[in-house]
């Protein structure tokens, strides 16, 4: 058979896509990572003073575009924003002209006419943000596209281990559900391959595809993970009548993470929201082993890092910047 | 009656010095070929009579292009193309002949509006036409066409192309019934509960975008089916855009077993892999969805071997506004006449997989066989359909030049090699550029 392995050269999407957006975080080298990870840490430094606003991109405006239920993620970059004394504009898809048949397309021209420095998007299909980085000046960063990446989320969830554990170079993270439906998932599993953390995904077989890396349908696999990270299962995700567990009690049954699941001295996480008692146990929710609410704080200082790194040239004027608040 | 409608030429042309190439005749040498009323009337050395010279020194010619598998999107969604700009991008890629789809809105399935097309094509069409009729009404899946009626009035080929047939009894109904026509059967192989909210090949690239996966058996599956009752009910059958290895294995086997059975590829499955959906370009998803470095490779061999006798664009036109949506959102298809030679020619041939003169025999013969149309060729006493090509010139794809309506093209942007620079089309000059 013909070996066809390798394309033709000008037929390959672009090697590397541009660097002034973050659509996923296949656009980001290992010392990007480390790099927005540092800044994230000096903007935390930033925040434990009275006065947690710094003027460093006082007078650009960031535009969050919101096509899909958020609290989090569209709290954290307004507020990230605010902190760095930037303009926000917060749309949402509910009551705007999205809700009169607008196309994407024409709600990123419309905004651009502002020229907003950064847009901010989350939407419930894949391709969204390069659609609106093909259309807009501005840089885009992807708030979440459908199945497909958000990789905010897994920058802030490497700064949360990084914070609590020292290291992330060599750490075994078990990532547990609803992986085939989880942008989370799919992030977070690139920025670990990217900073040399081993992985492991648990789940049932129809939610854990076997192209993604080593798995385990079995979920005494976790205990040996230093951190165990809890996937939402994604109901509304879901083709209706697809069967990809027989049902929620058979699911919890065999993957809910609980007490008794995990040994002494693992670290949990989730992304959020948590249903709790499907896929993570109260108990284990709310003990000094889950980490929720340190992710949610790192939310803020690493989005912060990332309107900073697409706005400047570079880290090395963040402790200048501070100095100036 | 011809399943074909056009224009009727009566040119009186000279093309001089060319490269005639045609592997079915066996000729491949410098020629001069003389047209006389739209037919062959002298090959080699020949006199001009006064006819309209065209130089063809350091071009060469061929027989033109077939395409059994075109969506003129008429009636229904003239804005996206016509009759006319469908048939005028086909002579601007080379072809005298292309076949029409019936899924169209509404759909072809009964004798008036089949009738209203081919008159319309005798008005309109810039090279020769033929509309290939659904195989159930409405293309629902339940209630057979009058394939007869449909036959006796023009219909080139039946075919639901767009959706499987849906039930394996219906099928064998069709094929049996199918043979009080002469007509191809053209069957579109999709599993649909394993497509359903497919956007991609499944893979390791769908799993890495995340986006819903539409396995190969999709495909396959169907495919052993259609073979399966093809040689039950010792019916010819034509399969449509194939993209899988498994479909190939399935195909090669049956017809080694002696089942009628034809094939059809695109230009864009030979061209790329699921790799190339990473870039997110709704310009790269089509139904099937381009497959794995194994289904491209399978497909290259089958075109190679004879396995796949036809290549056919599937040419999908679609408006911008339906195209520029997120990936996801965006419907199938993509377009093809102006580009499929170019395309071929540029990353199969320039790069030693395959070679020119079996480029040709899969454009031209080969679709022209599989769908029962008079070959064209470069004989004496032969209607002139002729494509006059530059290998050595280089394009840019550009939105704004194509002669379609839509622009809906993976080739955006991309330099191409090899040049279509006339088309001759039942007798007539279709396109000089």
């Amino acid at each position: 058979m013909t070996d066809l392995h390798v394309l033709p050269g000008d037929l390959l999407p672009p090697v590397e896509p541009p660097r002034r957006h973050l659509l996923s975080v296949s656009d980001l080298s290992r010392a990007d990572v480390e790099r927005l990870l540092a800044t994230a840490r000096s903007f935390a430094r930033s925040q434990e003073r009275d006065t947690k606003k710094l003027p460093t991109l006082r007078g650009r405006l960031v535009l969050n575009l919101f096509f899909e239920s958020s609290t989090r993620t569209s709290s954290s970059f307004e507020l990230a924003a605010k902190r760095l004394s930037a303009d926000t504009l917060s749309i949402k898809s509910a009551g705007s002209s999205v809700d009169k048949g607008e196309s994407l397309r024409d709600t990123a021209l419309t905004l651009s006419a502002y020229e907003p420095d950064v847009i901010v998007i989350r939407h419930p299909q894949i391709g969204a943000p390069q659609l609106v980085a093909s259309v807009t000046q501005a840089h885009v960063v992807n708030a979440g596209d459908g199945k497909h990446q958000h990789p905010t989320q897994a920058l802030l969830d490497l700064y949360a281990i990084h914070a609590e554990l020292g290291r992330l170079e060599g750490l075994h993270v078990a990532i547990v559900g609803d992986v085939l439906h989880s942008r989370v998932a799919r992030s977070l599993l690139q920025a670990l391959q990217l900073v040399g953390a081993r992985t492991t995904l648990v789940g049932p077989p129809p939610l854990v595809p076997r192209e993604l890396g080593e798995s385990s349908h079995d979920i005494g696999a976790i205990r040996d993970a230093d951190v165990v990270y809890v996937l939402r299962m994604q109901r509304e995700r879901m083709l209706e009548g697809a069967n990809y567990v027989p049902s929620l009690r058979e699911y919890t049954a065999r993957w809910g993470v609980t007490p008794d699941r995990l040994r002494p001295g693992q670290r949990v996480m989730h992304p959020g929201p948590m249903n709790r008692g499907v896929e993570i146990d109260p108990r284990v929710a709310d003990s000094d082993a889950a980490l929720v609410v340190d992710q949610v704080r790192a939310g803020l200082v690493v989005r912060m890092a990332v309107l900073y790194d697409l706005l400047t040239t570079g880290p090395v004027l963040v402790e200048a910047a501070m100095e100036v608040a | 009656m011809s399943v074909l409608v056009g224009k009727a030429g009566g040119e009186n042309v000279v093309v001089r010095g060319a490269r005639v190439i045609d592997p079915s005749e066996g000729i491949d040498a410098i020629l001069d070929v003389r047209v006389d009323g739209g037919v062959i009337a002298a090959l080699g050395d020949v006199e001009s009579n006064g006819h309209r010279i065209v130089d063809g020194e350091g071009l060469t010619l061929a027989p033109a292009f077939v395409d059994p598998h075109v969506h003129l999107r008429t009636p229904g969604r003239e804005d996206e193309e016509t009759i006319a700009s469908g048939t005028t991008a086909a002579a601007a890629g080379g072809y005298c002949a292309i076949l029409a789809m019936p899924n169209t809105d509404p759909v072809v399935d009964s004798t008036d509006l089949l009738r209203g097309l081919r008159a319309r094509a005798l008005e309109e069409a810039a090279v020769p036409v033929g509309f290939a009729a659904a195989i159930t009404v409405g293309q629902a899946g339940t209630q057979l066409t009058e394939m007869g009626e449909l036959a006796d009035a023009g219909a080139a080929a039946f075919t639901d192309d767009g959706r499987p047939v849906a039930t394996a009894g219906l099928m064998r109904r069709a094929l049996e019934y199918n043979a009080i026509t002469d007509r191809p059967l053209a069957l579109h192989c999709e599993e649909p509960s394993l497509t359903r909210g497919g956007h991609m090949h499944m893979g390791t690239v769908s799993a890495e975008l995340g986006l819903g996966g539409w396995p190969s058996l999709g495909e396959s599956l169907c495919v052993a089916r259609e073979l399966a009752l093809a040689g039950d009910t010792g019916q010819p059958i034509h399969l449509m855009h194939l993209s899988a290895r498994e479909s190939i294995e399935h195909l090669r086997a049956a017809q080694a077993g002696g089942v009628r059975a034809s094939a059809e590829v695109t230009p864009h499955h030979l061209c790329l892999t699921d790799e190339a959906v990473r870039s997110l370009d709704p310009n790269l998803k089509m139904n099937p969805p381009l497959g794995g470095p194994d289904d491209r490779a399978a497909l290259v061999d089958a075109v190679r071997d004879g396995t796949i006798a036809a290549i056919a664009t599937d040419h999908a036109p679609h408006s911008r506004e339906e195209k520029d949506v997120p990936f996801e959102a965006a419907p199938f298809g993509v377009t093809g006449l102006e580009t499929a030679f170019a395309a071929l020619y540029t990353h199969l041939v320039r790069s030693g997989l395959l070679s020119l003169e079996t480029l040709l025999e899969r454009m031209s013969a080969g679709p022209a066989s599989s769908f029962g149309l008079e070959r064209p060729r470069i004989a004496v006493g032969a209607p002139a359909n002729l494509v006059l090509l530059n290998l050595d010139a280089t394009w840019r794809v550009r939105e704004d030049r194509f002669r379609s309506l839509s622009a809906n093209s993976w080739l955006l942007g991309k330099r191409l090699h090899g040049k279509v620079m006339t088309t001759i089309a039942a007798g007539r000059i279709a396109f000089q550029a």
